[in-house]
């Protein structure tokens, strides 16, 4: 008699299934992703325990590079607009609107400033700028920037971000907070990099039992 | 040399009752291909979230004009840190004494003992810290100090504008360790 056979059963799984749902998802986060735009500004922030997210709307940024110079940027269109418009008005500086809207960030004196907008974006590049003039006390033009801005939002909330370089000295990081200080802005945040709470410390000891971070 | 003689491999030959040889199968074996596809999808994954920047929020006070406006600290709860260059930190408790004696210097990787220390001695509500950074500084230096107020959870603290004195000692403490920090 002979034995039934029993048919041997191949250990292979059929991958392809599992190969589709792989890619679904690497593309699906591949075109999610958003890529950090190129910076013109390069700016390494320091770290810190902060928990927090940065906004993203309604920003208004300053960055202060390696060599203390002063940036400034926007996102609002209508605010943009309203700026232009201001500061060619009281200052008469014949601005390009147009420009003065598409440029991404400003980093010139307001006697230059025309001549900022008229170089093609992709040339504007910040170690070659010349930046906002903060240093002098009695010519810090972010005083009269953060006016003319702070205007223009007409009390709506406007989230004022400080983005500082590593190694910006002290001084440039100064002369900022002060034109802050004098368009009474007192409330601003400091974009940093996350990084934990250093274990065992008192902080460290609070998150553990459930406390809540004040921000 | 490049192709190998695969019709008569290992020397068999094929007898009269061999089957004739097998169809190769079609099927593909996807199984490197998926490992790829999750080991992207991981790495997009952590690089995405990983890159959202957070926001320490700083909050100033107005500048008060009269003196009587003025926040007053005790002066047995008030510890004054210095930043200078090179991630130096410099401190002293209640005021500067004419000698400058009890001026003392740290770092970054100490400071933290030193705060805990005077926090442990001091009633929470007498308890103030001012930091005052000097020019050589920098942007950093005073992000890790605030920093570590919020890691050891120090509630009142206050930045404030350094004294051309203590920028003095400052150097002078600098010159003068200078020649041991450098081993």
């Amino acid at each position: 008699m002979g034995r039934a056979k029993l048919p041997r059963k191949s250990t292979n799984i059929d991958m392809t299934a599992m190969c589709d749902v792989a890619f679904l998802l690497l593309s699906f986060f591949i075109l999610t992703t958003k890529f950090k735009p190129a910076e013109a500004i390069a700016v390494t922030t320091p770290n810190s325990v902060a928990a927090k997210v940065a906004p993203d709307k309604d920003l208004v940024l300053i960055t202060i590079d390696k060599d203390g110079k002063v940036f400034l940027s926007m996102d609002d269109e209508q605010v943009k607009e309203t700026v232009a418009n201001t500061l060619n008005n009281t200052m008469n500086l014949g601005l390009n609107v147009a420009a003065f809207k598409k440029a991404g960030f400003y980093g010139a004196p307001f006697s230059s400033l025309s001549q900022f907008l008229s170089i093609p974006e992709e040339q504007r590049k910040g170690d070659r700028l010349p930046g906002i003039p903060v240093k002098d006390s009695s010519d810090n033009q972010l005083v009269t920037w953060m006016r003319v801005i702070k205007d223009a939002y007409m009390g709506k909330k406007m989230n004022l971000l400080l983005k500082g370089d590593n190694a910006a000295k002290y001084p440039a990081f100064k002369s900022v907070i002060d034109a802050f200080k004098k368009n009474d802005e007192l409330k601003f945040q400091m974009i940093t990099n996350p990084e934990s709470v250093p274990t065992g410390s008192e902080l460290w000891k609070r998150t553990m039992s459930g406390e809540k971070r004040e921000e | 040399m490049a192709e190998m003689d695969t019709s008569s491999s290992g020397g068999h030959k094929k007898g009269p009752g061999v089957k004739k040889g097998k169809k190769l199968s079609t099927r593909v074996d996807l199984t490197p291909m998926v490992d790829l596809g999750f080991l992207l999808i991981t790495f997009f994954i952590f690089t995405t979230t990983m890159s959202q920047p957070t926001a320490m929020k700083l909050f100033l006070p107005k500048d008060a004009d009269k003196p009587e406006d003025q926040n007053k600290a005790k002066e047995s709860g008030v510890i004054t840190l210095l930043l200078g260059k090179d991630n130096n930190v410099f401190y002293y408790e209640g005021q500067l004494d004419n000698s400058a004696s009890n001026f003392k210097s740290s770092n970054f990787h100490d400071i933290r003992t030193v705060l805990l220390d005077k926090k442990s001695r001091t009633p929470e509500k007498d308890l103030v810290v001012i930091l005052k950074a000097s020019s050589e500084s920098t942007y950093r230096n005073l992000v890790d100090i605030l920093d570590e107020m919020s890691i050891n959870v120090l509630k009142k603290y206050a930045l404030v504008d350094i004294l051309p004195i203590e920028e003095q000692l400052i150097k002078a403490s600098e010159a003068a360790n200078a020649p041991s920090a450098s081993n």
